[in-house]
């Protein structure tokens, strides 16, 4: 690379984005805890986002119920704040009765997994266009700490004093077999790389997974023993995944139990608003 | 004109979805459940010719969930189910009370508790369709007896939703889902149909729960009014809020705007009440039955009356008070162990008050109602 080219990434870099286009007007702080990863993806999202160059009125904002989940309260957007799991059942009437309103959903890995995790099949297999953005830091940080379907066996949480017995969920695997389009894999660490994959999610059409592997030093981290946030992100983020394009160059033992990043599927399918404006027209013998 | 009109013999299930129809629903997402299911079928092959959306959801809650947001969006919304499913759109029901989102959830009530008695009637989810939902709120329902009658209903049903902001509970039970009448569909503009207000200020001046209204406008999402919607007690911007005063004034708006309406939400139908010394309160289609035995007992020389709400929450308590403070005796038929009764009790001083209870999957009969009003004659 030549000097000037350095230079110019440089430069590129140094502009800074403006965020409050945004936030709205005196909701910050938000209620995310010091270490907390969600506030760095919000950034990746809402770059994205720009770089999409939807309009505000446009994007409605869809969230259930956790931490992630308050997310809409912050953003200057149509927002929708709804129950534990839900997000998506609602998210799928917005988007259906308005199709031309571009749905994003944004919830964790409890919301939509565990209570929300019939709804998060039904609306992959449907594949009604809309992003899911899964914060997954493997815990229920907003009651307190307790194992959610993606906390690794043998984590400790606040209902696995001994050590969690169960299985966790792959939620890119579960997305994919579901029958949803596009299904991706980025972290709070990776800004950049999350970036970009957010910003081909949402110009999917179809129902694109997102799964953002993200930490809860306060919950997660001090019952599993990390020292820091910092730590915590470098072990799970940094050195517990590894790029889909890495992994083609790296011998298996350097891939095996790590979490691939970048975008693991993406299929043509028809899409559900679609499929129903096709009806309505047979119906009119259109 | 009306008589020169051509009658069409209806299902109970199949008016309530043409009245949908003609009170403007565009959205409906539900989930198979006996006996409600017609409702969906129906309007799965209507709503797309009126250019309208249907969608099968994997579950009740879905299907509730699906509703609201399809309102939010701007649709005249509806979801219809039974029993079980009544009982698991109950978060949903709380949502749309707490957010005040317009919709319409339809219960034919079928024998419980549990899976019950699918196919066999009941009237035993008057009071949770009242309490239900977790949480202090009013409601309004409303309980219609005839074919023709669950046509009207649920056109004043997505009004009243619409006027209140508020969802709206069109309670019948089975026998009169499934029964088959000749009834006229109005002509359109017959009936009235309400649309929700909507805001005319400039979107930064908008407030989805503004204090200063009884009952704020409701932009649809996506009109540039860029606003949040919470199922959390929340400031009149829409976002959560801590404040014991705020939440205190929430919940309270919530209550004052139907309690203050209450005259414009009830209605009833007075039947030989003027002289009436025993007095029948009823509703749905045990009210029929009511309505044979008042007849009959009117033959006999007593003199009974029956007051029928079609509206049954807000419970229609002055009209009671007006027709038991000239009765000697209040009797209650309904299709379950003691629901309205009890709310009866709580309204009425003086006269005696009788419930008369079935819950063996039959009707109340008739004859079960005049055997009660002859021993008060």
């Amino acid at each position: 690379m030549s000097a000037g080219a350095a230079t110019a990434k440089k430069q590129k870099i140094s502009v800074p984005f403006d965020y409050s286009k945004y936030l709205r007007a005196g909701k910050l702080p938000h209620i995310w805890c010091p270490g907390c990863g969600h506030g760095i993806v919000l950034k990746s999202l809402l770059r994205a986002i720009d770089k999409s160059g939807l309009e505000k009125d446009r994007i409605c904002m869809v969230s259930g119920i956790g931490c992630s989940s308050r997310t809409p309260g912050y953003v200057d957007f149509n927002t929708l704040h709804t129950l534990h799991g839900r997000a998506v059942s609602y998210a799928t009437g917005v988007k259906l009765a308005k199709p031309e309103l571009k749905v994003i959903v944004v919830t964790g890995d409890g919301d939509a997994l565990a209570i929300g995790g019939n709804h998060f099949i039904h609306t992959c297999r449907r594949n009604i266009d809309m992003t899911i953005l899964v914060y997954s830091n493997a815990i229920y940080g907003m009651t307190g700490g307790q194992f959610s379907p993606t906390t690794p066996q043998g984590s400790m949480s606040t209902t696995s004093r001994y050590g969690n017995i169960e299985p966790s969920f792959d939620c890119c695997e579960l997305a994919k077999a579901s029958g949803a389009s596009f299904v991706a894999r980025g972290t709070a660490y990776h800004t950049q790389e999350l970036e970009r994959i957010l910003l081909r999610s949402i110009q999917h059409k179809g129902t694109s997974v997102v799964e953002i592997i993200d930490s809860c030093p306060v919950y997660y981290g001090r019952q599993n023993k990390f020292k820091s946030a910092s730590q915590m992100m470098e072990m799970i983020e940094k050195d517990g995944t590894v790029s889909v394009k890495q992994a083609d160059r790296l011998p298996p033992e350097k891939v095996e139990g790590k979490l691939l990043r970048g975008i693991l599927h993406e299929a043509e399918r028809p899409e559900y608003c679609e499929e129903y404006q096709r009806l309505i027209d047979k119906v009119h013998g259109k | 004109m009306a008589g020169e009109k051509k009658k069409r013999l209806m299902q109970g299930n199949e008016a309530c979805a043409e009245g949908a129809l003609y009170a403007g629903c565009r959205f409906y997402a539900g989930y198979p459940i006996t006996p409600s299911t017609e409702v969906a079928e129906v309007l799965s092959a209507r709503l797309p010719t009126v250019g309208g959306k249907f969608i099968q959801m994997e579950d009740e809650i879905a299907s509730i969930s699906a509703t609201i947001g399809g309102s939010l969006a701007g649709l005249k919304s509806m979801t219809a189910t039974s029993g079980p499913g009544f009982s698991l759109k109950q978060e949903g029901i709380g949502f749309a009370c707490m957010a005040e989102v317009p919709c319409v959830i339809v219960n034919v009530m079928r024998g419980g508790p549990s899976t019950g008695y699918p196919t066999g009637p009941s009237q035993s989810d008057v009071m949770q369709a009242k309490w239900g939902t977790h949480g202090d709120h009013p409601v309004i329902a409303v309980t219609p007896a005839y074919v023709q009658e669950i046509f009207s209903e649920t056109v004043r049903a997505f009004n009243l939703a619409e006027k209140y902001r508020t969802p709206v509970m069109v309670l019948y039970d089975e026998i009169v889902g499934h029964m088959r009448e000749a009834i006229t569909i109005p002509e359109a503009g017959e009936l009235e149909v309400v649309d929700r207000a909507k805001p005319e200020c400039p979107p930064e001046e908008y407030l989805p729960y503004d204090q200063r209204y009884e009952i704020p406008p409701l932009a649809p999402f996506g009109e540039g009014y860029r606003f949040h919607v919470t199922g959390l007690n929340h400031k009149d911007d829409g976002f959560p809020t801590n404040d014991p005063g705020m939440i205190e004034e929430g919940n309270k708006r919530l209550l004052r705007k139907i309690e203050n309406n209450k005259e414009d939400i009830w209605c009833n139908e007075d039947y030989y009440l003027d002289d009436a010394e025993v007095l029948v309160f009823s509703f749905g289609s045990t009210a029929r039955s009511a309505r044979f035995a008042v007849r009959k007992a009117r033959e006999k020389g007593i003199k009974a009356g029956l007051l029928r709400a079609l509206t049954l929450w807000p419970f229609p308590d002055k009209a009671l008070k007006d027709a038991a403070s000239r009765a000697r005796a209040v009797i209650v038929p309904e299709m379950n162990l003691g629901q309205i009764v009890e709310e009866v009790q709580r309204h009425v001083a003086g006269p005696a008050v009788e419930g008369i209870h079935r819950v063996d999957g039959e009707p109340i009969t008739p004859a079960q109602i005049i055997e009660v009003i002859e021993r008060y004659a």
